[in-house]
């Protein structure tokens, strides 16, 4: 095992890909300039910086990916994902089906959010739904190190448009990550403690928030199960439905805000698929429907806490 | 009917852009006579479309947008497949699946095509950034409106290609009009291809109803783009001489206007030119006219006799 920050892992995951597959390049604001390692190791070929206007990189990106190459693209913080969305929404998911299959669009969009920086709303925005909400691509956020590592690597690998979602608040946390290569697959979520009483599903930094609430919980007799998404599309659902159905009871956590957000899509499938195994009506614990402020203190009120997601449980447990 | 890349004898130009308008004058007629779906017309544009591709070498490769028959029926598009694709059928290029706004036809280079104004920019440097780290060979050209130009990914797009190196053909269709908004509300000044020099690329203009002369500045610029690998901006100065969106009766186009460009069709002119220098004779123009006509009855035969994709494919390619 190696302990690597998230930054590190995801310079791991680059470096091994880049060597791996000629076909892979990386491109963004800063890129050549802050992944020094990268771009001394492959040369500015391979390893670019760019203007600042994300449309054209993730344009540029999207163009190359469909001719050949198998761009990796870093456009900073989520937000700035607005500039970008013709490429992404309207070119790299669509025109695959658009075409008759004629294009793929191998690319990985790399974008950093989530409270912990005090940035603010215009760089800190969870906006990973409108994504999963887009037909055609995958979306991806990983909550540890390994996952970064590993996720990241198979991101790369595949033939489809990969947005990559980077919690902010991990990103310098270390973690184990194994030694040598390894990767993730997509659309498997993990069961990161196992339980009988009640399911917590969430991803990023949540997931963290859920592991301390399940510790509470469990001085207090009650077994929580926690579930780390890692991918919110494809979502797998199958782990989803097999904890409800052994607990009973599901509590949904994440970030970004409530309103059509992973955790409402969740609720509905439980809904739809589980609903005889429900004994309690599904909780959410989200962020707020409002910009993410940057003061500190506003900051941890607006992210979800392991004590909310305490108080929920106790709440369906009674 | 495939033809080969270059092509540059005139009369196969003018026969070509009998074909375009013949498509267009067909699609026009359905959609006049009943439910037929949308289309935007490249009418009165054949020869900036043929101007260009005709110039163009078998390996280039070419991004269009919502206006793109003269372009595909230039590169030597199957009529009857797009037809088909127009009318949804599993027969076209893009299997039913894009109806006629973003035809793509990758076996004949015809890639990526977007109907978002600006999109097709946005993808051309990626593009030919594939082709120049792949040591591949051939430029790309990318097709885009007096519309995508107010866009800032117009701006965007060529500081990129410029500053990267990257062998993109930008050509400007300046056609007067911006789905409903005339020219003259969008921009002061008049020309497009002046806009080259702020980012260090050079840029033309040409009278884009003149295919000898668009023809000519597209093979220069094209063999400045390759011998360079750096990006070059052709405007070609036409007039979209049909509405934005058939059927449309255009009452909103100054009548003034419309005769000013119908006295300047690009196909009366090169007939024109044609006849005068012996190269051609009214009964030989007739002829092309036929034979384009005949090529679409039995292209619209093609598409109406062709099956509808299956209900079951709803989702076949959403994902690779």
């Amino acid at each position: 095992m190696l302990t690597l920050t998230p930054y590190e892992a995801i310079d791991q995951a680059l470096a091994e890909e880049m060597r791996r597959d000629p076909t892979v390049l990386m491109f963004g604001e800063g890129v050549a300039t802050k992944r020094r390692a990268l771009s001394d190791e492959f040369g500015g070929q391979r390893v670019r910086n760019t203007p600042l206007a994300e449309a054209i990189i993730a344009g540029t990106a999207v163009g190359a990916a469909a001719t050949g190459l198998r761009p990796v693209v870093d456009l900073l913080f989520a937000p700035f994902l607005c500039y970008a969305m013709d490429a992404i929404v309207n070119s790299a998911g669509k025109l695959r089906y658009v075409s008759g299959g004629q294009f793929a669009f191998p690319l990985v969009t790399l974008a950093m959010t989530g409270g912990g920086w005090g940035v603010g709303a215009q760089h800190n925005h969870n906006v990973e739904a409108w994504f999963v909400h887009s037909p055609g691509l995958k979306v991806v956020m990983p909550s540890d190190a390994a996952d970064f590592k590993g996720l990241l690597k198979t991101a790369i690998r595949d033939d489809n448009p990969v947005l990559f979602f980077v919690d902010l608040g991990l990103l310098h946390t270390p973690g184990e990550v194994p030694a040598g290569e390894f990767t993730v697959p997509l659309g498997q979520a993990a069961v990161r403690r196992e339980g009988d009483d009640v399911t917590l599903v969430a991803y990023g930094k949540s997931v963290a928030a859920c592991q301390q609430a399940a510790r509470t919980l469990a001085e207090q007799g009650r077994a929580a199960e926690v579930i780390d998404l890692r991918t919110l599309k494809p979502l797998d659902e199958a782990t989803i439905l097999a904890s409800v159905r052994k607990t009973g009871r599901l509590v949904l956590v994440h970030e970004a805000s409530r309103p059509c957000g992973v955790g409402a899509e969740i609720a509905a499938l439980v809904a739809e698929q589980a609903h005889d195994a429900l004994k309690a009506p599904i909780v959410r614990v989200t962020g707020p429907d409002a910009p993410a402020p940057a003061s500190f203190v506003l900051e941890q009120a607006f992210t979800p806490q392991a004590d909310a997601i305490v108080a929920a449980v106790q709440r369906l447990l009674g | 009917m495939k033809p080969t890349h270059p092509y540059s004898d005139p009369v196969d130009q003018l026969a070509r852009m009998l074909l375009v308008r013949a498509y267009e004058d067909r699609i026009a007629a359905l959609a006049a006579a009943g439910p037929f779906p949308a289309s935007c017309p490249s009418a009165g544009q054949e020869a900036a479309a043929v101007g260009v591709v005709s110039a163009l070498g078998a390996d280039d490769l070419i991004l269009t947008n919502h206006r793109s028959a003269g372009h595909l029926l230039a590169r030597g598009a199957d009529p009857g497949r797009l037809l088909a694709e127009v009318m949804g059928r599993e027969t076209g290029y893009c299997r039913g699946r894009s109806g006629s706004l973003h035809i793509s036809a990758k076996e004949l280079g015809v890639v990526l095509t977007s109907t978002i104004v600006g999109g097709e920019l946005s993808l051309a440097p990626g593009v030919a950034l594939a082709r120049s780290l792949l040591g591949r060979p051939g430029i790309v050209t990318c097709f885009f409106g007096d519309g995508a130009a107010c866009e800032g990914i117009f701006h965007e797009s060529i500081n990129l290609a410029s500053v990267w190196n990257l062998p993109v053909l930008f050509v400007c269709e300046n056609n007067e009009w911006q789905a409903y908004v005339h020219r003259r509300e969008t921009m002061l000044t008049d020309s497009i291809a002046a806009h080259a020099a702020a980012y260090g690329v050079e840029g033309r203009s040409v009278d884009g109803n003149d295919v000898a002369a668009v023809h000519a500045a597209a093979l220069a610029a094209a063999a400045q783009v390759r011998a360079s690998g750096r990006p070059f901006l052709l405007e070609a100065r036409t007039y979209r001489a049909r509405g934005h969106l058939e059927p449309d009766d255009q009452s909103h186009v100054d009548a003034g206007e419309l005769a000013h460009w119908q006295a300047r069709d690009p196909i009366a002119l090169a007939r024109e030119r044609l006849i005068a220098a012996g190269q051609l004779d009214l009964d030989g123009f007739a002829r092309l006219g036929a034979e384009a006509r005949a090529r679409i009855d039995a292209a619209v035969e093609f598409a109406v006799q062709s099956p509808y994709p299956d209900p079951a494919e709803l989702l076949a390619n959403v994902y690779a």
